[in-house]
């Protein structure tokens, strides 16, 4: 029997499987969730030399980083939500790394998000089902909002009464898990929820939904323009930080070649 | 004496006048005067035996012996007995300043001295002496306009040992901060040629526009937190700034027990390592161009509280890190000193921010700041105490440290 990484690497080496890279660059100008400043605020992302082929390292160049958990395009584990805090394996150290490479099904929300609030609904997802099939168990849903392509304050638009992004309303995350068993649930935006999903019952269903079943969260996503609605392999293996709620990590996907 | 006109483009052929300073020896003794004239206040030694006022500071009475010298706010008036000016000094920093005027003056507290004269000091006039730190950060005489309120600014002697924002250009480091409008007002009505507000996370909202409404103000990305936002704005400003008023802060209550140490560590990032980071990429350039003209770089100043010296237990994180950017700023005042550049301290009491809300008034607003500042930076000074509050605590240091730690547990 073939092995079938054989046939893997030969497709990609043929260029019929594609990477596509799905991160946004870890910069220090990176928009962060942004909470009441009564509440802890994540670090934001610093990098800082210690030395660029100079007096403090004359042949070497090297950085200290220094970022939450939850900067940049970013891995959320059950463990980040208090629905998910007594499950096992729900931290990132822990979690089976048999979920870092699942599949995924991109819905196309691109034009609907020019509402910043827009809300993801179990109708938009059954639309989308009608064309394309049932989402199977265990894959990625990605929320494709395009909003990866704003920049700063577009990017964040954040008001006086908060952020303003578009993210799944509370009735299609309990669906999606529940119904669908999905995997995880990716966005472009900051947060797996929508801007305002503080406001929604429950406050921050994706975070409630996803985490309470032990489900991932993937946010500021990017290039989710370049997916198929379905086809498409991700993988996403956030950094083995002790007892870690998520991780800045590099998210790629594989994609068979179009045509 | 024509008021300053604003500075031309700089000829690129020409180099940039290195800095020179004044003699900047001084004896023990004679940092008394430093420390008034710090503050801005006319202070003499006086024997605390025979009450006779002394210049310079000696180490005992020259009238009694006494040993027992204090340091006592003196009449400022004074009479000039002779005056002259030096056309060709033999000291290289004067002889670049001159013609400089000097004069013999009989002090209305008793002493004679030489000092630095105003252009209307002439034999038999009466003038008003001024304790003022010369470029060299020690305290010298001068003797400017009788009459209190005159602008001494015509005289470029005043001017040299002075950072009046006058055609300058100034950078405010954080556009958020609660001083920030009414410093911009300030410091364009003191005729700053242009004033930079820098703006961290860009992203969040911020309105720009009315403090961009007034001539020669604009907001530039500027976060001191990260190495490439400073060393980006040193790229494109390093040359262009003549004064710095640094007003980055974050404020988060919490005891020495109970505080988050997370919010401790924000606040050393926000007022001691960003500040660093900005002197290192700003501050060589500044140093170097100390003596570029009459508007060349000048002053640092920071936004401090006055719990730098006096921590609140309530605010001990914060208090701590205000302590930290206080020590630093001492080392920073000496490398800025190769340049004769300033650095003036203001210690403020509670703000009139958000974070201050359930404090007692009174509360330091956003004018207090900028008068202050303004002020100071025209005055030439290190060190000022903006609301009562921080004067009384001032006072109180000065009296009973200890008692101040104490009371400092009620707040």
């Amino acid at each position: 029997m073939t092995n079938p990484l054989t046939l893997l690497v030969s497709a990609l080496g043929s260029g019929a499987v594609e990477v596509v890279d799905l991160t946004q660059t870890l910069r220090e100008d990176s928009p962060t969730i942004v909470l009441p400043p009564e509440f802890g605020a994540s670090a934001p992302v610093r990098i800082e030399r210690i030395s660029r082929y100079d007096a403090n390292g004359p042949a070497w160049y090297w950085n200290n980083l220094n970022f939450g958990e939850h900067t940049g395009t970013h891995f959320d584990a059950p463990v980040h939500w208090f629905t998910g805090r007594d499950l096992p394996l729900n931290t990132v150290d822990t979690l089976p790394v048999a979920d870092m490479i699942a599949p995924a099904c991109v819905i196309d929300c691109s034009a609907e998000s020019a509402d910043p609030d827009f809300l993801l609904t179990i109708a938009h997802v059954e639309a989308w089902e009608a064309k394309h099939g049932r989402i199977p168990a265990r894959s990625w849903v990605l929320m494709r909002t395009d909003w990866s392509k704003r920049q700063g304050a577009a990017y964040a638009n954040l008001r006086d009464d908060g952020a303003h992004t578009p993210g799944p309303d509370a009735a299609v995350m309990r669906w999606l898990v529940d119904e669908r068993g999905i995997l995880g649930f990716g966005t472009e935006t900051i947060g797996t929820d929508a801007g305002q999903g503080g406001h929604l019952t429950p406050p921050y269903p994706a975070h409630h939904y996803l985490h309470g079943a032990g489900r991932y969260g993937l946010q500021c996503l990017a290039a989710l323009d370049r997916l198929p609605p379905t086809g498409a392999v991700i993988l996403a293996a956030p950094l083995k930080v002790h007892e870690g709620s998520g991780s800045p990590l590099r998210v790629l996907a594989l994609i068979p070649k179009e045509g | 004496m024509a008021p300053l006109q604003p500075p031309r483009r700089k000829d690129p052929l020409k180099r940039t006048r290195l800095p020179l300073l004044p003699p900047g020896q001084r004896s023990r003794a004679a940092h008394h005067l430093t420390a008034a004239a710090a503050e801005g206040r006319f202070a003499l030694p006086r024997c605390a035996v025979c009450g006779a006022f002394h210049f310079p500071v000696r180490e005992a009475c020259p009238d009694c012996l006494s040993a027992r010298i204090e340091m006592v706010e003196a009449p400022e008036g004074a009479t000039v007995l002779s005056q002259t000016t030096a056309e060709v000094p033999a000291d290289n920093y004067f002889r670049e300043r001159a013609p400089w005027r000097v004069g013999l003056v009989k002090m209305d507290a008793g002493p004679t001295a030489l000092v630095h004269l105003h252009p209307e000091g002439i034999a038999g006039s009466r003038l008003r002496l001024v304790l003022m730190l010369d470029r060299a950060g020690q305290a010298v005489l001068y003797a400017g306009p009788e009459q209190k309120g005159a602008d001494p600014m015509t005289d470029p002697q005043w001017r040299e040992m002075t950072a009046d924002p006058l055609h300058r250009r100034v950078l405010i480091t954080d556009a958020r901060s609660f001083a920030a409008p009414a410093l911009v007002k300030a410091l364009v009505e003191a005729g700053a040629r242009e004033v930079r507000l820098g703006l961290p996370e860009a992203w969040k909202p911020f309105a720009t526009e009315k403090l961009t409404a007034l001539p020669g103000v604009s907001v530039v990305p500027l976060d001191l937190g990260s190495e490439r936002s400073v060393a980006d704005h040193a790229r494109d400003y390093g040359g262009k700034t003549e004064i710095v008023i640094n007003t980055a802060d974050h404020m988060r209550p919490g005891g020495a027990l109970g505080g988050s140490i997370t919010a401790t560590r924000d606040a050393m990032e926000a007022v001691v390592f960003g500040p660093m980071r900005l002197a290192q990429a700003l501050a060589p350039a500044m140093i170097g161009r100390g003596a570029d003209g009459p508007t060349g770089a000048a002053a640092w100043v920071n936004l401090l509280s006055v719990h730098a010296l006096a921590p609140s237990p309530a605010l001990a994180g914060w208090s701590a890190a205000q302590a930290a950017a206080l020590a630093w700023s001492h080392s920073l005042r000496a490398d800025l000193a190769q340049g004769g550049v300033k650095l003036l301290n203001l210690f403020c009491g509670p703000a009139d921010s958000d974070w201050f809300q359930t404090w007692p008034q009174p509360k330091v607003g956003g004018s207090a700041v900028a008068t202050a500042a303004v002020s100071g930076l025209k005055r030439g000074l290190e060190e000022m105490f903006v609301g009562d509050v921080a004067k009384d605590v001032q006072a109180r240091l000065a009296a009973n440290p200890k008692a101040v730690e104490r009371e400092m547990r009620q707040g």
